[in-house]
């Protein structure tokens, strides 16, 4: 008797066990029945997908992966409750995940399966390797599709244009925010060049009420992004210096990086004592809390630093060195929004992108979130003083993007990373501009081999 | 009881009493392990199929001018992070328990308020520390100044040649607890017997300390080394709150669970690479499991003897 339940008791050990084993092997099939509809996409337009109908038959709830946390009240209360108006049957739930750890986290839930209908996608690179694994299906047909421009499609296409995969949302224009009050109080200008530029931070200084710049190193990123990228474009004449990199004719030795790691340099003795060890949050709140002068960032700052400022924010552009000289801003387009290949509501995914790249969003959401530009082909109006200026300078300026995210960051050791680690030393003082000239230099040569 | 059956039966409870914890273990313990060592012997193709590479990737990692660096690197600084806990994390858990464990009052509740960094989020513990060596808004730099020494006080977590030791210190705060409390159980268990025939003899304090309690606590010595490095060489999550995965200033504070996550999952416009990254894992575990059999070698068995 004993020695039958006993008996019993292994058998459903290995009920429970092969029943778990057979749980694995039933995923692929799975994963295979969604691949036709995303493999229908390449066909010519099916239209079903701006057909409301094929959305009225069942409730479909759409997730969205984002690295925008920031803007979870945005989604929740503006756009996708317009979206939802528009689309009843069509639910959607914006799930970000924290900036630093998004494209680690995306990627392996789209290894596992479990990543959301749709992918905010990160611009050049990154999404081109999640298309090229057949994780991000291709938009080329998708409606609304034809109202961006090449120059917006490229972050999110192939490299020979033939292909894009993800509706192009928004750019960021980098630039300095200054504290009016600090300004107006010592009788100062916005500084158009480079000497006007340390003139101002030298009269702060002097004056010693303000931090006359506010950055801080520990997170390295704000050195390579909101200084390096930031100022740079004017050195390296934007686009032209970008593309000369990628075609080999251009080098990081080059005087125009020298240049710029020798203004970051500069850039130390007015920063905050203890800068090596002031993270981005801080740096944030020691501007916001009216305690600094000048803030080196970007276009996305402006809802927060609004919110929280108690005082007037004005914003100037990347100084040049003589005045009248051509300037450059990188205008970086920097969001997009894909679907996953793999997603069970493929029709539905394509409703929410084709509004996406419409009209209605783009005014929607250039205006809920002032400093992101969209990047549609019809011009939206504005509301925001501070990102109606930022826009302005594309008039005067000629816009470039990051340089280390076409192409160049492809290889190991990763240019992007590299130019975090570099200017944050630089701008500590640890290493020369030439030393990180060469160690960018040298890193890029062991994996680029430029087509010329 | 006299009718014992010549052939004894096949032991069948011992099989159904195992097999719970044997199927659990294999399932989600040995078999990722083993298919992780497996991977590390794998390269991915631009096509996203795995071939064989043999030791590729290894031979990658220990002479690759980009990888190389950056193992060593990391595999230093860990061994730096596993001295500081040695060094500064033991004796003073050593020092606290046997404070503890002489008695006195207020015993219970020093015990508790030690051991509670311990069981507090790592996410906190980095918040916390971020905080109070800001240079901004820390209290640090105001202490200081209250005793005249405001001169000594730098941004030490941003700083290339002192964050590592910082980490190091942060985390030996928060995990004193553990030596502490096993070297508190273990000099409690001490028979007291022992301890008053030595006073009898005339042995000051520091003697009974060094002479009969310490000799008697090896193992536990020895467990707690052990529990150390064991714990230091898998160390990943402070760092990462801290630091973020490029572990810096300049590769600074990069041990091998950063190096490791960094590899494996990617940062930024890196993308993961998990065959480099399961080679990463392999000599983490490679490593461990060397100072675990090492301390089952050399120290286990001599204690054996000293044991009562």
């Amino acid at each position: 008797m004993k020695k039958n339940i006993m008996l019993g008791l292994l058998l459903a050990f290995a009920l429970l066990l092969t029943s778990c084993a057979q749980a694995t092997p039933a995923e692929p099939p799975a994963a295979g029945v969604t691949q036709p509809p995303a493999a229908e996409a390449t066909q010519p337009p099916a239209a079903e997908a701006t057909q409301p109908p094929a959305a009225e038959e069942e409730q479909v709830t759409l997730i969205i992966e984002s690295w925008r946390n920031d803007d979870l009240p945005i989604w929740q209360d503006v756009i996708i409750p317009a979206f939802e108006k528009r689309y009843p049957n069509i639910k959607v739930v914006f799930s970000p995940t924290a900036p630093a750890e998004y494209n680690g986290v995306l990627n392996s839930k789209l290894e596992a399966g479990t990543a959301g209908d749709l992918i905010t996608c990160r611009p050049f690179d990154a999404s081109l390797k999640l298309y090229e694994k057949g994780y991000l299906a291709p938009l080329n047909d998708l409606p609304g599709m034809e109202n961006f421009t090449d120059f917006a499609k490229t972050a999110w296409s192939t490299d020979d244009l033939s292909v894009t995969f993800c509706v192009p949302m928004a750019s960021v224009i980098h630039g300095f925010f200054y504290n009016k009050e600090a300004f107006d109080k010592l009788g100062l200008q916005e500084p158009t060049t480079w000497d006007e530029f340390y003139q101002v931070l030298d009269a702060i200084k002097a004056d010693g009420t303000y931090s006359p710049l506010v950055m801080g190193t520990a997170d390295m990123w704000e050195s390579a992004t909101m200084g390096f990228q930031n100022i740079g474009p004017n050195y390296w004449k934007g686009e032209e210096g970008r593309i000369a990199l990628i075609k080999g004719q251009a080098k990081f030795t080059d005087e125009p990086y020298i240049k710029t790691w020798q203004q970051l340099a500069r850039w130390r003795d007015y920063l905050v004592s203890g800068f090596e060890a002031v993270k981005y949050p801080d740096a944030q709140a020691l501007f916001t809390l009216g305690k600094g002068a000048i803030y080196p960032t970007g276009s996305w700052e402006i809802a927060l630093f609004e919110k929280q400022a108690t005082f007037p924010l004005g914003i100037f552009k990347p100084p040049v060195e003589k005045v009248g000289d051509q300037c450059y801003i990188s205008d970086h387009v920097d969001i997009a929004l894909g679907m996953n290949a793999a997603t069970k509501h493929p029709e539905a995914a394509r409703t929410f992108l084709s509004w996406v790249a419409s009209a209605e969003f783009a005014e929607l959401y250039g205006n809920a979130l002032p400093g992101f530009f969209p990047l549609h082909s019809t011009p939206v109006e504005l509301t925001n003083e501070l990102a109606k200026e930022f826009v302005s300078w594309r008039n005067e300026c000629k816009s470039t993007i990051r340089n280390s995210y076409h192409i160049l960051s492809r290889g190991e050791p990763n240019l992007e990373n590299e130019l975090w680690r570099v200017t944050a030393l630089v701008v500590n003082g640890t290493i020369t501009p030439e030393q990180a000239a060469q160690e960018i230099q040298a890193g890029l040569d062991k994996w680029y081999k430029p087509q010329q | 009881m006299t009718k014992r059956p010549i052939h004894r039966r096949f032991p069948i409870h011992i099989v159904v009493f195992l097999s719970p914890a044997v199927l659990i273990y294999s399932l989600f313990m040995i078999y990722p392990l083993l298919d992780s060592l497996r991977l590390s012997f794998f390269t991915t193709l631009p096509d996203n199929s795995e071939t064989f590479a043999g030791f590729q990737n290894y031979i990658l990692l220990f002479t690759d001018s980009n990888y190389a660096p950056r193992f060593w690197g990391a595999l230093k600084n860990n061994v730096i992070f596993f001295l500081v806990h040695m060094l500064v994390q033991n004796p003073i858990g050593l020092l606290l328990a046997s404070l503890l464990a002489s008695g006195g009052r207020g015993r219970k509740f020093y015990r508790t308020i030690l051991f509670m960094p311990t069981v507090l989020s790592v996410v906190i513990i980095g918040f916390i520390w971020n905080l109070i060596l800001s240079p901004l808004w820390g209290v640090t730099e105001g202490l200081l100044k209250l005793v005249g020494l405001e001169r000594l006080f730098q941004p030490w977590l941003g700083i290339e040649s002192t964050a590592l030791v910082t980490i190091s210190l942060i985390s030996v705060w928060q995990f004193v607890g553990i030596p502490m409390v096993l070297f508190y159980a273990a000099l409690i268990g001490i028979p007291e017997e022992l301890i008053e025939a030595a006073r009898v003899d005339g042995a000051s304090g520091w003697h009974i300390f060094w002479h009969i309690k310490f000799p008697l606590i090896l193992p536990t010595v020895g467990i707690v080394g052990i529990l150390t490095f064991v714990g230091n060489f898998n160390a990943f999550d402070l760092i990462y709150t801290i630091k973020g995965a490029l572990a810096g200033p300049n590769f600074a504070t990069d041990i091998m669970g950063t190096l490791f996550y960094r590899t494996f999952f990617g940062q930024q416009l890196q993308l993961g690479n998990p065959t480099m990254g399961a080679t990463v894992a392999a000599m983490m575990f490679l490593i461990i499991l060397s100072g675990v059999l090492a301390y089952m070698v050399f120290w286990q068995r001599r204690v054996q003897t000293v044991e009562m």
